[in-house]
């Protein structure tokens, strides 16, 4: 016999290295995917002198050429929709049908121009609207945009036309007023969410547009028409109604031209364009071309061959263009290039205006370029430093060329124009190769390891006592840092930087590969082993069994690359919850054992007839579970009500219990749910109380038990008070402003300080037992000796194993007669009585939830209590069902691998902890974090942002941090409840009930059942970031991607995250308490064998 | 004998599968603009109605599957009752479940109610038919190795597919597609419709194939 340890280390060590390799590859998944920029929060003004400057006022030194504008967007106005093609006799139905566009460009070619306009990707209309009005590449996350709202806060141009006292009027798509609120002069926003509405918007501007241009309330008219795109996305743009729409928009334009005075000047440009399927968001032309169509009542541009193709602009050339030519600042982070046609080559006087050269725009432009690019590789650190080298040199020449110039009075060089063009060219594809390219390489490395992470997942769960006995950790961690190393240096020596993720990448995929090797040779070796044919063949029968919650689990990915499942997820995994644990007893029943009704058991005739248990027990058995399986079934429904709404469900209200109490109304409302809160949170103490005290941790004098009947009680009695005062409206006790505001303050940080107080006990001293040496009646005899005395020359093992079930059985004893020392039994009794012993692991665990638990609900808003009532019940319901369905099948059929948890169990567990998630009032979407979780006991705000940033993390995903620090709870639960079987089945008490002493036992197959556990969570957990990995790398220009894949993906990956960091400190604890009970055992043994 | 009996409950499963035909087609002729989207109700009422006829007429007249311990007309009566109350019942169970599972709990409590009944049809029906209004029978029939003779086996396969199919019908409905089929509960009592037919075409097939693993214990 080896020694007769668990292997603590190697197993913390083998799950950390498991978590490690799908954080990695999130990592690199994300960092190819997910774009991000930091906002720079300045301003242009008109007073700026740009930084090498000569002093004057750079920006507004001359009259402005347009007092206003009009400018008409029409959303995924493809470039192909403007061209015009005299020649087509049969054209298709977006063809041909702009022909304004045309006739203008013919019989004006000084008035008017056509380009095509290159979106950026994203190309989904919030980004480019964003993009087009700062001038920059907006990305998905833009780091320093507040989440809550989708405001701009960049400077920009609508901004910069307020501040020059310019009347703005808008009129159409909604989503520029919550990106611009209260910054226009008069707004007129229609609603733009149904895809499938093609004239709301373009009606409700139509009604609009013309009187107010004729009338004078307006500097800069902006129209958004949507019709078109909502076509796209409905018909295609191969098809009629894209005629229709496309006519329509020639009417409006040719109106529009009609109504314009000479001082105006009209922009008609789309957004973007669209796939032949009339989608958009990725990065082929199709999706960026659009279409930009300038119109000037006055000659404007110079004389050009008329050039078959238009000319390309990328689109954030549009701002300083418009900026300069309207006479307002450039916006501060605008990285585009003037639009040259519009400015004369001279600066010459026409008449009485001067307006500004070719030469002159370009140099202020340059100026503000790289006034932005300082500024902000001085915040961020992600541009590559040798091409900002390369930038500054750049610019360093001109300024000296440009000032020489200006010294000797020469006339402007078209070598110089060339120069500063290409000098903004530069930055631009510096900047877009930053912020606006998705990183291919890296996001199919970033799938390539999850998916291996998964295998292996599945691979250790099935092997896991292969994986246990062959696997040293330190052997891939070693592996792995030497090729990270490598990777490292070589990228140091050939690149001169060390880009990280691919150094973890390859160190990971390397330990990877060391691990599957290993695995294989340790198979191959076994093979020669009497033993293993038995593990090979398990897998192989495993999979039948294994395939209806694999299936589940498939059906649940398969839900995440669907739009409509993602927005309706909350339901999604209710339902599949609900499916799977009908399933349970479906199956027991299937097998047989579930209510066995006749006597004469139906077995097949070669197995061993089970032991005769009396058909009692198993009934008792089966009511239980379906008892457990109404408890779950109930809680679920009940959790419906407490679900919030996204934006995309239609008739939808969010549950009444979200709102803060303070925000309600009507005070009987109030005082009403004030009390099911505290009506909720005393039954959370309560039922947790009652399970301590039922199992005999309670009488333990050590730390764990005092936090139990002091720390949380008190703690729960903040909560209570907290929300009392919280609630209160602010108008009823003036007087007592000012206790009001220390109790918000107080009374939150007191809560927290208990529960950090009892959390820390906890890990010092997480035993809850409480050993007794019994008062024996008979006075001779100096201390009672256990009664399987070990014979001489037993190691100390062995007596600890004749011990414990003593210790425990007397345990049970005692706590039955109600009275802990008086045993009728009198001496003949063993020494020690334990309190507490059969659950010494999962106490400590249950414990640590209801604290976690009661901290994170004070996060939430006082009707949740509610809600973490019904978790609480769900997970006790599930970890009974489990428990019973296991001993169901234990007590009748073949006996199966010792402290294995089925799939089922593992998965309804972490379906439940998607189902709270929902249940607790969140969403996979941005607008729906709780912020207000941030301000709980910080009523005045922070400075930093890491606490507060972590409040909202905690509050976000409580659902998974409670059902992950749980998780090790379904290994013992089986054990725990074993007892109530096994004592009144009079054949089995040969056994003693020993609950999770057992666990003590085999310590191999204790470690190897936890390795399997853990695997089994994070294969689960896996899949579904995989799923959404995959959903948002394969549905990447889908209508949707920006508005549900991706926040999805941000979600689930974060969620993965907390949720894993949260099962590893489960574990951790798990090994904390073996630790300590061996400890104790240690202590022990000594003192009764001497 | 396996192919004899295997044929007596392919016609009859035949004729409970013409008789759905049956009830989709002449209430077409008979009722005016009758669509089974469009009178969604009326069609499934229909359904319900001819197949529990037909069950009734195939199992209780022809005495198929069911052995009568006694003939007397109080025992006749006494079983049909509580035959009915068994049905309805199971109606107000499937009902329940179907709510528990996310069916809006009042509005279209009437449409969620004929989900119900026709579900009850499909499954509990049969069971009444062939097993008779005893729970304990029903739950016997629903384990590995609980069917004793090739009724029993057919009842697990239609009853499995039935409810299967209406479980598979609930997943089109979160999908954005504005489909008519896709209106609560049309896509679930359509599931459950081509359940139970590809049930009753399973069946025969089924068994016929693994008649050497199915060794039926005399009653
Ligand atoms: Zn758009
Ligand atoms: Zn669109």
């Amino acid at each position: 016999m080896g020694t007769a340890r668990m292997k603590r280390l190697p197993v913390l060590a083998l799950l950390l290295w498991v978590c490690a390799m799908f954080y990695v590859g999130i990592y690199l998944f994300v960092g190819g995917f997910l774009l991000v920029r930091l906002e720079v929060n300045k301003s242009s003004s008109c007073s700026d002198s740009l930084p090498p400057g000569t002093g004057t006022q750079d920006f507004c030194p001359v009259e402005p050429r347009f007092r206003r504008a009009v400018v008409l967007i029409i959303d995924a106005l493809k470039i192909d929709f403007a061209r015009f093609d005299s020649h087509n006799i049969s054209p298709r139905p977006f063809e041909n049908k702009l022909p304004v566009l045309e006739e203008m460009k013919s019989s004006h070619p000084a008035h008017s121009r056509l380009f095509a306009f290159r979106a950026d990707p994203p190309t989904t209309t919030m980004q480019r609207i964003k993009g087009f009005t700062t001038g920059s590449l907006p990305t998905f996350v833009d780091v320093g945009n507040n989440f809550a709202s989708s405001a701009i806060l960049e400077d920009n141009l609508v901004h910069q036309l307020g501040e020059a006292g310019k009347r703005v009027v808008f009129m159409g798509d909604d989503t520029w007023e919550s990106l611009f609120p209260k910054k226009f002069h008069r707004s007129l926003p229609f609603p733009s969410f149904n895809v499938k509405d093609l004239h709301t918007v373009d009606d409700g501007i139509l009604k609009h547009l013309y009187s107010t241009m004729e009338g004078s309330e307006w500097d800069v008219l902006i129209a958004h028409f949507l019709g078109v795109d909502h076509c796209g996305h409905r018909f295609g743009p191969n098809h009629p109604a894209m005629a229709d729409k496309l006519t329509q928009m020639d009417r409006v334009i040719r109106s529009v031209i009609e109504r314009l005075q000479n001082d105006t000047l009209l922009v008609v440009m789309g957004d973007h364009g669209m796939t032949d399927s009339g989608d958009h968001g990725g990065e082929s032309l199709k999706e960026t071309d659009a279409a930009l169509f300038f119109y000037s009542p006055t000659p404007t541009f110079p004389p050009t061959l008329s050039q078959a193709e238009p000319e390309v602009v990328p689109q954030t050339d549009l701002v300083p263009t418009l900026a300069l030519l309207l006479g307002v600042p450039i916006p501060y982070s605008s990285i585009g290039q003037v639009i040259l046609p519009f400015f004369p080559e001279e600066s010459q006087a026409s008449g009485v205006q001067t307006y500004l050269s070719q030469l002159e725009a370009l140099w202020i432009n340059a100026k503000q370029v790289n006034r932005f690019l300082e500024t902000y590789s001085h915040i961020a650190k992600d541009i590559p430093p040798e091409s900002l080298s390369m930038l500054r040199e750049q610019f360093s020449f001109l300024l000296a060329e440009y000032s020489g110039m200006v010294k000797e009075g020469q006339a402007a060089s078209p070598t110089l124009v060339t120069a500063l063009q290409s000098y903004l060219t530069a930055v631009r594809n510096v900047c877009r190769a930053t912020w606006a390219k998705f990183n291919p390489l890296k996001m199919t490395a970033g799938i390539l390891i999850l998916t291996t992470s998964c295998l292996l997942c599945l691979a250790m769960s099935e092997m896991s006592e292969m994986v246990r006995d062959s696997f040293m950790p330190w052997a891939s961690l070693v592996v792995g840092a030497f090729v990270g190393g490598t990777v490292a240096a070589g990228q140091q020596g050939s690149l001169g930087y060390v880009d990280i993720a691919w150094c973890l990448g390859a160190a990971i995929f390397f330990s990877q590969l060391l691990f599957i090797w290993r695995l294989c040779c340790a198979k191959d070796n076994g093979g020669g082993g009497a033993r293993d044919s038995g593990p090979r063949q398990t897998g192989w029968r495993i999979l039948p069994t294994l395939s209806i919650p694999l299936l589940v689990l498939a059906l649940r990915c398969t839900s995440l690359l669907s739009d409509s499942y993602v927005i309706a997820e909350g339901r999604v995994a209710t339902f599949l919850l609900l499916s799977l644990s009908f399933y349970i007893p479906l199956h027991l029943n299937w097998d047989g054992l579930l209510l066995p009704f006749s006597p004469e058991s139906q077995k097949a005739p070669g197995l061993l007839p089970p032991p005769p248990l009396p058909s009692s027990v198993i009934r008792r058995e089966s009511l239980i579970l379906l008892a457990c399986l109404g408890v779950l079934v109930a809680s679920l429904y009940l959790s419906l009500f407490f679900h919030n709404c996204r934006e995309e469900q239609g008739t939808c209200d969010p549950s009444p219990f979200l709102l803060p109490l303070a925000r309600v109304q009507d005070s009987r409302l109030r005082n009403l749910h004030y009390v099911l809160s505290v009506v909720a949170l005393a039954a959370w103490n309560y039922l947790l109380y009652w399970w301590l005290r039922h199992y005999g941790n309670l009488n333990s004098p050590g730390p764990a038990a005092f936090t139990a009947r002091w720390p949380l009680p008190l703690a729960s009695i903040c909560a209570g008070l907290y929300w009392a005062v919280s609630s209160t409206p602010e108008e009823t006790f003036r007087g007592l402003a000012e206790l009001i505001a220390l109790a918000l303050v107080a009374l939150p940080r007191i809560a927290f300080a208990f529960l950090g107080l009892g959390t820390t006990l906890l890990w010092l001293s997480p035993l809850t037992v409480f050993l007794k040496p019994r008062q024996v009646a008979c006075p001779q005899g100096p201390t009672p000796l256990p009664r399987y005395r070990a014979s001489t020359g037993v190691s100390p093992e062995a007596e600890l194993r004749h011990l414990i079930p003593q210790l425990y059985q007397r345990m049970r004893r005692s706590l039955e007669d109600g009275e802990p020392s008086g045993s009728p039994e009198g001496h003949s009794g063993p020494a020690m009585e334990a309190y507490g012993l059969g659950t010494v692991y999962s106490a400590p665990l249950v414990l640590l939830t209801g604290l976690l638990g009661l901290g994170l609900l004070l996060l939430h808003s006082e009707g949740m209590a509610l809600a973490f009532l019904l978790l609480l019940l769900e997970a006790a319901a599930l970890l009974h069902l489990h428990a019973s369905s296991v001993t169901l099948e234990s007590l009748q059929g073949p006996q199966k691998e010792v402290f294995s948890v089925p799939w089922v169990s593992v998965l309804l567990w972490d379906l439940a902890a998607t189902q709270f998630f929902h249940a607790t009032g969140h969403l996979p979407t941005f607008p729906s974090i709780q912020w207000d979780a941030a301000f709980v006991g910080f009523p005045k705000g922070h400075v930093g942002t890491l606490l507060p940033g972590s409040l909202v993390t905690l509050n976000t995903f409580s659902s998974h941090i409670l059902f992950a620090v749980g998780c090790p709870l379904l290994l013992f639960w089986p054990l725990v409840c074993e007892v109530r079987a096994l004592r009144q089945g009079h054949g089995a008490s040969k056994e003693d009930a020993v609950m999770e002493m057992r666990l003590r036992e085999r310590p191999q197959k204790f470690s190897s059942a936890l390795v399997q556990l853990a695997a089994r969570c994070f294969f689960i957990k896996g899949a579904q970031v995989l799923a959404s990995v995959l959903a948002a790398a394969i549905l990447r220009r889908h209508l949707m991607v920006w508005k549900v894949f991706a926040p999805k993906l941000m979600f689930e990956a974060s969620g993965f995250v907390v949720a894993s960091v949260f099962t590893l400190i489960a574990f951790t604890l798990v090994m904390r308490v073996d630790f300590a009970v061996s400890g104790m055992f240690k202590k022990l043994i000594p003192e009764h064998s001497r | 004998m396996w192919d004899h009996e295997i044929k007596g409950m392919a016609s009859v499963h035949a004729a409970i599968a013409s008789s759905i035909f049956m009830a989709t087609l002449v209430p077409a002729v008979i009722v005016e603009k009758f669509s089974v989207y469009g009178t969604h109700l009326v069609w499934v009422y229909s359904v319900a109605a001819s197949v529990a006829v037909v069950n009734i007429a195939m199992f209780w007249l022809l005495g198929v599957g069911l052995v009568a311990k006694r003939n007397t007309l109080s025992y006749k009566v006494s079983r049909a009752i509580r035959s009915s109350l068994y049905f309805t019942l199971s109606c107000f169970f499937y009902h329940i479940i179907v709510i528990l599972y996310g069916a809006p709990l009042l509005e279209s409590a009437l449409e969620t109610f004929s989900l119900a009944v026709l579900l009850s049809t499909f499954t509990t029906l049969r069971c009444l038919c062939l097993l008779g209004p005893s729970v304990q029978a029903w739950i016997r029939v629903f384990s590995r190795d609980g069917a004793m003779s090739v009724w029993d086996t057919s009842l697990q396969i239609t009853t499995a597919c039935s409810v299967i199919g209406a479980w598979l019908g609930a997943f089109p409905i979160p999908l954005d597609w504005d489909r008519p089929w896709q209106v609560w509960p049309i896509s679930c009592t359509m599931g459950a419709t081509f359940g139970f037919l590809s049930g009753l075409v399973i069946a025969p097939f089924w068994i016929h194939w693994h008649r050497k693993q199915l060794t039926y214990k005399s009653k």
